[in-house]
C-alpha cells in the first residue's frame, strides 16, 4: 500500500542522507522525496511516498525514529490529509495541438508559464495521481520533458505535526 | 584561557572520566597526539592496526561497562576502523571513535588521506558527527559520550579536521547532560503493558524467558535473576546473553538457537508464553520465524530499542523501556498480586524439559580417540582450572560455539564474543581491552588458527605494555566451522578451507616475547593450563592441536525449525521416544572427514 510519510529533523548538513541511507540500507522503497526548512529554521521537514504492507511501515517508522536527528514521525495515511505535488510539463506545441493543450491544460487547473513558436510549458499541481493523468492525457509523443517535485503532504482539519 | 581544539578534546575525555584510549597516531591527529603526550594522565595504548584499537575498546567497554574511546587518523586510519565499529554496533556496545580528518579547507578535494569518515560510518554508527567549528568540539563529545551510553548504547564517531585540533578557544565542559530534544529515549516500561504482561505470563502451561545481550549491556542480570526465582519458570541465552543467568542455575537450559542444546531449543519451539527480554530473535537464534511459530505461542517482548520489537516475529505485547526497570516493575506487581503459575502445569513442563536435558546433548566421546585432544575437553578443563571464572574472549567459528556450549559463564560481562557481526580477529584484541579493564582477572583469548591471524600483530601490543593475558589456540588446521557447513551441506566439497601452510605459532609468540607452548597430547592439556595461570606476568599463547574431525553439535541447519536440529552421533543411535519423533536429521550426510 501507498504510503505518505512527514518527517521533522533537524535542520542540519547531513541528516538527509542518513534518511535516504536508512531507506537504501534496508532495502525499503522512496518513491518520491520533498524536503525543505520549516518556518522555524532549525527544523527541516520531509515527505516521503513510499509503499510496503503494515509490517514493513512499522519497521520503516520506527527505524526512522531511531535516528538521533528525526524529531518526528507520522504517517499521514493513519487519518486525512492534502497531498499537492508541482509538475513541469514542456510539449511540442504546434498547429491544432497548441489549442488543445490550451484547454487540456484548463481542465486540470494547469497554467502555461513558458511559450515559444513550437512548445508550452505547463505547471500543473495536485496529487501525484492526477499529474500522472494529466501526462496520460497528453500523450508519450507530445511530452519534451517533465520536472516532478516528489509529493508534500499536510494533515487535513486541526491535526498538526510540529514540536 | 584558550586551549587548541586538540587540547580541549583531551580535557573533554578526562572530564568523562576516561582511562585508556587505544590508538594509532597519524598525520591528521598529530595535534592530538601532541596534546596526549604533554597531558600524560590518560593512558594510551598504541595497537598495532586500527581495527584492534577499536576492539580494544570495545572489549573494554564490555568488560567495564564504561564507554570505551579509540583514536585512529583519517582516510586509511578511519576505514580500518569500521570493521571495528560495524563489530560494536552490531552488539550495542558504547563507544566514543575519534577520528582524525584533514583540514577544513581540504575536505572534499581529494586530499592526502581524506576519506568521507561520515558517510561511510553512517550505516554502522549509532550516531557521528564532524566538528567543523572548534566553538562546537566539547559540546560534541559531550553528546557523543550520552548518546553512546543511553537508550540502546552504540559506537558514536566524532570525526574532527586537524584545523580545528589546531584552532585556539576558551575551554569548558558541560556539567549535565545536553538536551537534544530529537534523542529521548524511554527508560521506563509502559505500567499498563506491564501489567498485561505480568498476566498473561502467568497464565502460560508452558512458560519460557528467553534473554539476550540486552540483560547483561541494562545492567539487569540481579532483576532477572530475581524474576526467574521468583515465578519458578525455565530460561534460556542467547550467545551474548550468556553469564547473565548463572550457567550452573537449575532453571537454566543452556543456549538456544542454532548451536543451542537440545533442551532449550526443544523448549523455546514447545512454549506456550514466550518472555523476551534484551533478545531480539535474531535468525541464528529462530532460525525461520514461520517454523518458529508453527507451535502457536504468545511473545511478550520487553526491549529498549523499539525497532527491534516485532522486526522478525510478531509480538503480543511489546513493553518499551530499560529491562532494568521492566523487570523490576513486573517482579514487584507479581509479588503484589501474589501470582503463582499452575503447579501441575509447571511440573508437568518441568518433566518434559529433564526429560530432554538427560538425553545430554553436549556429551562427547573423549575415551576412545587415544591421546587426540577434543576442542570440548579443552575447554571443560578449562572451565575446571579457572572454576567457571576466568573472563573468556573468543574469535568467531567452532572454537567459539565450543566456548559458549563448554564453559559455564556464572556472571555478565565475563564473556566477550562478537555475536552479531561475527568478526574474526576480535579475540586478541578483546582479550586485551578486557585485561585492561580487569587488571585483577584471569583473561583467556579462545580462537583459532584461522582467526587469530587476523589480528595476529596485536601480540607485538601485548608485549609492549606488557598485558599477560592467555591465548588458547584450537588448531584443527581448517577453517572449522565452513568446512563443517562444507561437509554438511556442500558433500564435503572443501572448499579453501584447509590451511596447510600454517605458521610455528610457538616460535611467532616466542618472536613476540611470549611463552609459547604446542600441546598435541590429551595428557598435556591440563599441565598446559595449568602452566599458564601460573604465568601472571607473561603473556602464554598454547597452541592445542585439536581433532580434525569434530564437529559443533546440535546443530540447525538453514531454514529448519529449532525442533529439527542435526544431533551429536551418540543422540542419533539412541532410540527416538516421544520427544524426539519430530527431530529430523534426514540432511545430516555422515561420510567421513579425512
Amino acid at each position: 500500500m501507498r504510503h505518505i510519510l512527514s518527517i521533522l529533523m533537524e535542520n542540519e548538513s547531513g541528516a538527509m542522507s542518513r534518511v535516504v541511507g536508512l531507506f537504501s540500507a534496508r532495502d525499503y522503497n522512496i518513491d518520491s522525496l520533498a524536503v525543505a526548512a520549516t518556518e522555524d529554521k532549525t527544523l527541516s521537514r520531509m515527505t516521503i511516498v513510499t509503499h510496503g504492507d503494515d509490517t514493513v511501515l512499522e519497521q520503516i517508522t520506527k527505524q526512522l525514529n531511531k535516528l538521533v536527528e528525526v524529531v518526528k514521525v507520522v504517517d499521514l495515511n493513519e487519518s486525512r490529509f492534502v497531498e499537492r505535488e508541482l509538475m513541469l510539463v514542456k510539449v511540442r506545441a504546434v498547429g491544432k495541438d497548441r489549442d488543445e493543450f490550451l484547454r487540456l491544460a484548463e481542465i486540470y487547473r494547469g497554467r502555461v508559464v513558458d511559450v515559444t513558436d513550437k512548445t508550452y510549458t505547463i505547471e500543473v499541481t495536485g496529487s501525484s495521481d492526477k499529474l500522472d493523468s494529466f501526462l496520460e492525457t497528453l500523450g508519450k509523443t507530445s511530452i519534451l520533458e517533465t520536472v516532478r517535485t516528489g509529493a508534500a503532504g499536510i494533515g487535513r482539519g486541526e491535526r498538526i505535526l510540529k514540536i | 584561557m584558550q586551549l587548541s581544539g586538540a587540547q580541549i578534546l583531551v580535557q573533554s575525555l578526562k572530564a568523562e572520566g576516561v582511562e585508556y584510549v587505544f590508538g594509532y597516531p597519524g598525520g591528521a591527529v598529530l595535534e592530538i597526539y601532541d596534546a596526549l603526550f604533554q597531558f600524560n594522565k590518560l593512558k594510551h595504548i598504541l595497537v598495532r592496526h586500527e581495527q584492534a584499537a577499536v576492539h580494544a575498546a570495545d572489549a573494554y567497554s564490555r568488560t567495564s561497562g564504561k564507554v570505551g574511546v579509540a583514536l585512529v587518523t583519517s582516510g586509511p586510519g578511519a576505514t580500518n576502523a569500521v570493521t571495528g565499529i560495524a563489530t560494536a554496533y552490531s552488539d550495542s556496545i558504547p563507544l566514543v571513535v575519534i577520528t582524525g580528518q584533514v583540514a577544513t579547507p581540504a575536505i572534499g578535494t581529494d586530499a592526502f588521506q581524506e576519506v568521507d569518515t561520515v558517510g561511510i560510518t553512517r550505516p554502522c554508527v549509532k550516531h557521528n558527527f564532524l566538528v567543523t567549528d572548534i566553538n562546537d568540539l566539547a559540546v560534541t563529545i559531550k553528546k557523543a559520550f550520552q548518546i553512546a551510553a543511553t537508550g540502546r548504547p552504540g559506537p558514536v564517531v566524532v570525526d574532527i579536521p586537524k584545523d580545528v585540533t589546531q584552532a585556539m578557544a576558551k575551554f569548558s565542559y558541560p556539567q549535565e547532560d545536553v538536551f537534544i530534544r530529537s534523542y529521548q529515549p524511554v527508560t521506563q516500561g509502559h505500567a499498563g503493558q506491564i501489567k498485561k504482561a505480568v498476566q498473561m505470563f502467568a497464565s502460560a502451561k508452558r512458560p519460557l524467558v528467553y534473554f539476550g545481550g540486552g540483560v547483561v549491556l541494562g545492567n539487569a542480570h540481579q532483576e532477572l535473576i530475581d524474576f526467574i526465582h521468583l515465578t519458578g519458570v525455565p530460561c534460556t541465552g542467547t550467545l551474548m546473553g550468556l553469564g547473565a543467568f548463572p550457567s550452573s542455575d537449575r532453571q537454566f537450559l543452556g543456549m538456544l538457537g542454532m548451536h543451542g542444546t537440545y533442551e532449550a531449543n526443544l523448549a523455546m519451539q514447545d512454549a506456550d508464553v514466550v518472555l523476551a527480554i534484551g533478545a531480539r530473535f535474531d535468525d541464528r537464534v529462530v532460525s525461520v520465524p514461520s517454523k518458529f511459530l508453527e507451535k502457536p505461542k504468545k511473545i511478550i517482548h520487553i526491549d529498549i530499542d523499539p525497532s527491534s520489537i516485532a522486526k522478525r516475529v510478531k509480538v503480543d505485547i511489546p513493553i518499551v523501556g530499560d529491562v532494568k526497570n521492566v523487570l523490576a516493575d513486573m517482579a514487584a506487581l507479581w509479588k503484589k498480586q501474589e501470582l503463582l503459575l499452575s503447579p501441575t502445569s509447571l511440573e508437568k513442563w518441568w518433566q518434559s524439559l529433564e526429560s530432554w536435558r538427560k538425553r545430554d546433548c553436549l556429551w562427547f566421546d573423549n575415551d576412545n580417540d587415544g591421546d587426540i585432544i577434543k576442542p570440548q575437553y579443552v575447554l571443560q578443563k578449562l572451565a575446571e582450572i579457572t572454576r567457571n571464572s576466568a573472563i573468556i574472549t573468543s574469535d568467531v567459528g567452532q572454537h567459539q560455539m565450543f566456548t559458549a556450549q563448554y564453559y559455564p559463564f556464572e556472571r555478565p560481562r565475563q564473556w566477550l564474543n562478537s555475536g552479531g557481526l561475527g568478526t574474526m580477529g576480535v579475540g586478541l584484541p578483546y582479550a586485551m581491552g578486557a585485561k585492561l579493564a580487569a587488571p585483577d582477572q584471569d583473561v583467556f583469548c579462545i580462537t583459532g588458527e584461522g582467526s587469530i591471524q587476523m589480528n595476529i600483530q596485536e601480540l607485538s601490543t601485548c608485549f609492549q605494555y606488557k598485558i599477560p593475558i592467555n591465548v588458547v589456540t584450537l588448531n584443527n588446521g581448517y577453517l572449522g566451522m565452513v568446512r563443517q557447513w562444507q561437509e554438511l551441506y556442500y558433500s564435503n566439497r572443501e572448499s579453501e578451507t584447509y590451511f596447510d601452510s600454517l605458521p610455528d605459532f610457538v616460535k611467532l609468540a616466542e618472536a613476540y616475547g611470549h611463552i609459547g607452548i604446542r600441546i598435541d597430547k590429551k595428557g598435556d592439556v591440563e599441565g598446559a593450563l595449568l602452566e599458564a595461570i601460573k604465568q601472571k606476568d607473561r603473556l602464554v599463547f598454547m597452541d592445542f592441536i585439536t581433532d580434525k574431525k569434530q564437529n559443533v553439535f546440535p546443530m540447525v541447519g538453514n531454514g529448519k525449525g529449532l525442533d529439527e536440529m542435526v544431533l551429536p552421533p551418540h543422540m542419533r543411535e539412541t532410540p527416538k521416544d516421544s520427544d524426539v519423533n519430530d527431530v529430523k536429521d534426514r540432511d545430516y550426510d555422515t561420510r567421513s572427514v579425512p
